[in-house]
């Protein structure tokens, strides 16, 4: 026995693959090439991501020169605090060496970002200092050596 | 004469439109055919197994360590170019006092890099604290999942990006982070946030945040390696993800985290 197909149905299948044919032929142009290589998302992107410039050189860069004050730093309390933390983005002075491209920050204002003294702060973590009783009117400096605080000059 | 010119200009149509059809054909055949073999994988994203070469990062802070200098915030906007203008963040501080009366008085100047300024009478303050927040990279993050075109996702070593090329601004992430913790480039207009540097994390540098931070508070390490400093922190200290009843899979855990925390 032999099946009757409408002739209207081959002419819809034909329809149906034709656009079928033009949604893969248009999607193949438009999901970008690395789409899916890991994930839900354009595999390139990731390179994307790590392209940005460093502004922060990381210590080790800084004992390249610096070894002094790592042995000085070494010894005590401030030790843990990387160089940048004080001086600030470090990367153009690692690649000039020039002192204008590196902060050299002092001031009462500048210790008391760390040092003030705040109920929110544990006492075992940090030495806090009222900045309205301890010494007023002198800088922070002229007493102490930022990089090993615990000496006092004379 | 006339009628057999007409039915050579029929013939001529008919081999063209027999050409151009055979043409098209062949082009998408090729198209199609030339996706399917280069990569499968397009049509099927689900379930890739992870590389398990590459370390898959979680991130540790120590709120008994912070003592709200704000150095992370300033470092993290130095390093990233965030937009120096306030109340764009992609890691801040918070100050959080709890007072004897049980009211809990929670602060944010400028995300704490001009620091804090204790504004309760010492006699009021029951206890106070510091915390440092930033994106949580969740395994299960509500903002890759609500994203329409793909465009923010868990990179292979566990954090969160984005696309800027491909992001089209539509703030749905922004709304769906519960932990608020992205926002929209007030000049690419697209949506940004913490990276967890990863352009230094690829170089070997600790993320910025963690570079600058002098009381060691934040940690970030391998997951997957059993014997890192991160696992064996919180294997020895009693730490909590923020907001665990949203089932996010946050991968930022939090040392000595008080109830009060949001």
């Amino acid at each position: 026995m032999k099946f009757y197909i409408p002739p209207q149905l081959p002419r819809l299948a034909l329809a149906f693959a034709i656009f079928i044919s033009l949604f893969l032929v248009a999607r193949h142009f438009l999901v970008p090439d690395t789409f899916g290589e890991y994930g839900h998302y354009r595999g390139a992107s990731l390179i994307d991501n790590a392209k940005p410039e460093l502004h922060y050189a990381g210590q080790q860069a800084c004992f390249k020169c610096h070894q002094d004050i790592e042995d000085k730093k070494a010894q005590d309390v401030h030790s843990d605090i990387h160089c940048e933390t004080c001086h600030g983005p470090g990367l153009k002075h690692v690649v000039s060496s020039k002192a204008a491209d590196i902060l050299k920050p002092s001031g009462r204002e500048f210790c008391g970002s760390c040092h003030i003294i705040n109920a929110g702060k544990q006492k075992s973590t940090i030495n806090q200092i009222d900045l309205n009783k301890h010494n007023v009117g002198k800088n922070c400096t002229e007493c102490h050596n930022p990089h090993q605080p615990w000496e006092m000059k004379k | 004469m006339s009628q057999s010119t007409s039915t050579m200009g029929n013939e001529k149509i008919k081999s063209s439109r027999r050409k151009f059809l055979k043409t098209a054909v062949t082009l998408a055949g090729a198209t199609i055919g030339y996706t399917w073999l280069k990569s499968s994988k397009v049509l099927l994203f689900a379930a890739e197994p992870k590389d398990e070469s590459l370390p898959y990062y979680g991130i540790v802070i120590d709120i008994q360590k912070c003592i709200g200098c704000g150095n992370c915030a300033k470092a993290c906007k130095k390093e990233n170019d965030v937009p120096v203008e306030p109340f764009f963040f992609r890691t801040w501080v918070e100050q959080y006092t709890v007072k004897n009366d049980g009211k809990v008085n929670i602060v944010s100047p400028n995300g704490g890099i001009d620091g804090f300024t204790q504004t309760v009478p010492d006699e009021d303050i029951f206890k106070s604290f510091f915390v440092p927040k930033m994106c949580n990279h969740c395994s299960k993050s509500p903002c890759t999942q609500v994203c329409p075109v793909g465009a923010t996702y868990e990179s292979p070593e566990g954090v969160v990006l984005i696309d800027e090329k491909y992001c089209i601004g539509c703030r749905y992430c922004v709304q769906a982070c519960p932990y608020g913790c992205r926002f929209i480039h007030p000049v690419k207009k697209v949506a940004n946030k913490c990276t967890l540097c990863y352009h230094r994390l690829k170089k070997g540098l600790a993320p910025a945040c963690m570079e600058t931070c002098p009381t060691g508070a934040r940690m970030y390490g391998n997951l997957r390696d059993k014997k890192s400093d991160l696992v064996k922190f919180l294997k020895e200290h009693t730490t909590q993800v923020l907001r665990p009843n949203l089932n996010t899979g946050a991968k930022l855990y939090y040392n000595a985290l008080s109830s009060e925390v949001r």
